[in-house]
């Protein structure tokens, strides 16, 4: 299948990447090369067969649920990469301003 | 073939530091000034010299107060791919976003390395967030094949293959989701084990598709290899994919089973050839090179059949549905908000993440993000996810079938030897299609390993891919090791680093 500059505008919101509309045209294309790669499963039918998500196929072995007391050394040690942390706390850009 | 010291086993350094011929300090001087020497690989993204000799003295005198009693790997000079998490060290993963990433803690294979008495000389260059099979997608710059330093050293861990190869490590660790282990070791003649998903933890190894990334190691040899699989393996609660399976006594299984009253080493073992991994595409010399390697299997005493792997040719479509889907997932924590990359301008919180994103990823992530995004999308969900869901089931019930047949598979690791610089950055799917014959085995969560199997006509290395039961990585390692007890391809080095 292939894809074009409104679909790809459509999945670069989804998945949070700005795209440059100069290299849309070339996106485009790649991304309908690998749809098209893509394309080639038809060939196999699997009608009946039940999806594999993962080669364990079991279920995942759960810690107990209980809580744990705050790591405050562990918290400050993973805050001190951050790009902005203040009080413990991680700075985020403000979400769209009260009353949008 | 070379007996120069950065070229020897572990097995040999081991024995060597433990009898005084050299001391770990001596043997970490020695693997530092080859790394300085050898910068124009881009092979390594950051040296950790100062750490390094730190580790080499400690295990100088760890070997003198306790000699047979220190670790297994006690001074062995190693080198990390940089998508392993190693505390106070840049951890990059080849990538823009995490050119700022100082890690906090360490990787299960990094602790359990350095607890077995390993030095840690750098962290290895690689495709950006392990995606590409030729290093070249890396934001630190395109490694280059020892061999021919016009060439890629395959990927994703190339820097890792590179470095082994040009005798900068006596061996290093590397991960594996579609053949990234495998495929740099066929370019770069070296022995590359992708282990069983779940036998090595996962934690601390930057994910990039979770049902089918695995840690394993690039080596000179599989008795090397085995050595470093027995310390790397086991359970981690930290990983809830870990297995609790015991890990077998590899270095000990490599001369195991047959062998007894003057049989033949492989004898008892049958050994199948996939018809579709001996079919078109496949350059001439490869597969001549894999035939006569299935031969030389066949002298050691193991029976060789043909067996078939019908929805072989669905795994490239298949992975590059489902590997995409799970990265857009798994790399949806690049947020800038954490840690990593950050846009210094921004309109908003989703112009945020959008710019951060842009900014922070290359090309070849981008492109797979967004693939993920669209696959897993309403309206293509089923067409495409689930569909390679299904197909993944079918492929791993090939190699089911095959196994009632046989104990192991044998075939070419790759379809072609390593590619010139540049030749398919221009094509993706061309890229793609490198990993053919690694794929599967990903899909399926079985262990494969790469063995050196000689040279095409260029001089160029052709690798042997051995695939075997889930969780069977003992007889892998046996039969590649018998191999190498009968051939020296794996003992040759690149005539510009022997």
């Amino acid at each position: 299948m292939s894809i074009d500059r409104e679909q790809i505008a459509h999945i670069a919101r989804l998945a949070r990447i700005q795209t440059d509309p100069a290299q849309s045209d070339e996106l485009a294309r790649d991304l309908s090369r690998i749809l098209e790669l893509a394309g080639e499963m038809n060939r196999f039918d699997t009608d009946g067969v039940a999806p594999m998500s993962h080669p364990h196929e079991a279920e995942l072995r759960l810690r107990p649920d209980s809580a744990e007391p705050p790591d405050e050394a562990r918290r400050d040690q993973f805050q001190r990469i951050a790009p902005a942390a203040r009080r413990g706390l991680y700075l985020a850009p403000k979400v769209p301003k009260l009353g949008e | 073939m070379t007996d120069a010291l950065h070229h020897r086993s572990i097995t040999a350094h081991a024995a060597a530091l433990r009898a005084g011929e050299y001391s770990c300090e001596e043997l970490t001087r020695h693997f530092l000034a080859r790394i300085e020497k050898s910068e124009r690989l881009n092979s390594l993204i950051t040296v950790t010299a100062e750490g390094a000799l730190a580790q080499a003295r400690d295990a100088d005198r760890a070997l003198r107060q306790n000699g047979g009693g220190a670790g297994a790997l006690a001074g062995i000079p190693l080198v990390h791919k940089d998508l392993f998490c190693t505390r106070g060290v840049l951890t990059s993963c080849g990538s823009k976003m995490l050119e700022n990433f100082i890690s906090p803690y360490d990787a299960h294979i990094i602790e359990k390395l350095g607890a077995a008495g390993a030095v840690s000389l750098a962290k290895s260059n690689m495709d950006e967030f392990a995606m590409g099979a030729s290093t070249e997608t890396s934001y630190y710059g395109a490694a280059r094949n020892p061999w021919d330093e016009a060439r890629v050293p395959g990927g994703s861990s190339g820097g890792s293959a590179a470095a082994v190869a040009a005798g900068l490590a006596a061996a290093a660790t590397a991960s594996d989701t579609g053949g990234s282990i495998r495929q740099p070791a066929a370019f770069c003649s070296l022995t590359g084990i992708k282990p069983s998903y779940g036998r090595v933890s996962r934690y601390g190894m930057v994910a990039f598709a979770s049902s089918l990334d695995q840690g394993g190691v690039i080596a000179r040899s599989a008795e090397d290899a085995a050595l470093l699989l027995r310390e790397i393996s086991g359970f981690d609660a930290r990983d809830a994919t870990s297995l609790r399976e015991e890990v077998p006594d590899y270095p000990n299984l490599l001369n195991g089973g047959g062998g007894g009253g003057g049989s033949p080493p492989l004898s008892g073992m049958t050994v199948g050839l996939p018809k579709e991994f001996f079919g078109d595409g496949v350059a001439e010399d490869v597969a001549a090179a894999a035939q006569t390697a299935a031969e030389q299997l066949q002298k050691l005493g193991a029976k060789i059949c043909e067996v078939e792997l019908p929805n072989s040719a669905a795994a490239v479509p298949c992975y590059y549905v489902l590997a995409p889907a799970e990265a857009s997932s798994n790399l949806a924590r690049f947020d800038g908000i954490r840690y990593g990359h950050r846009a210094a301008k921004y309109a908003d919180l989703n112009d945020f993440y959008e710019r951060t994103r842009a900014e922070g990823f290359g090309a070849e992530v981008k492109r797979r993000l967004l693939v993920g995004a669209f696959v897993l999308a309403a309206g293509y969900y089923d067409a495409y996810y689930i569909k390679a869901q299904k197909l993944r089931r079918l492929i791993a019930e090939d190699f089911a079938r095959a196994f009632e047949k046989c104990d192991i598979l044998a075939g070419p690791t790759t379809p072609q030897t390593a590619f010139a610089l540049g030749e398919k950055l221009g094509d993706p799917v061309a890229m793609y299609y490198s990993d053919i014959f690694t794929n599967a085995v990903n899909l399926a969560g079985l262990p494969g390993i790469s063995i050196p199997a000689g040279f095409d006509r260029a001089g160029l290395p052709v690798g042997l891919q051995l695939i075997g039961r889930y969780l069977d990585e003992a007889s892998l390692l046996r039969a590649a090791h018998q191999f190498q007890l009968a051939t020296d391809w794996h003992l040759r080095a690149p005539e510009n680093f022997s």
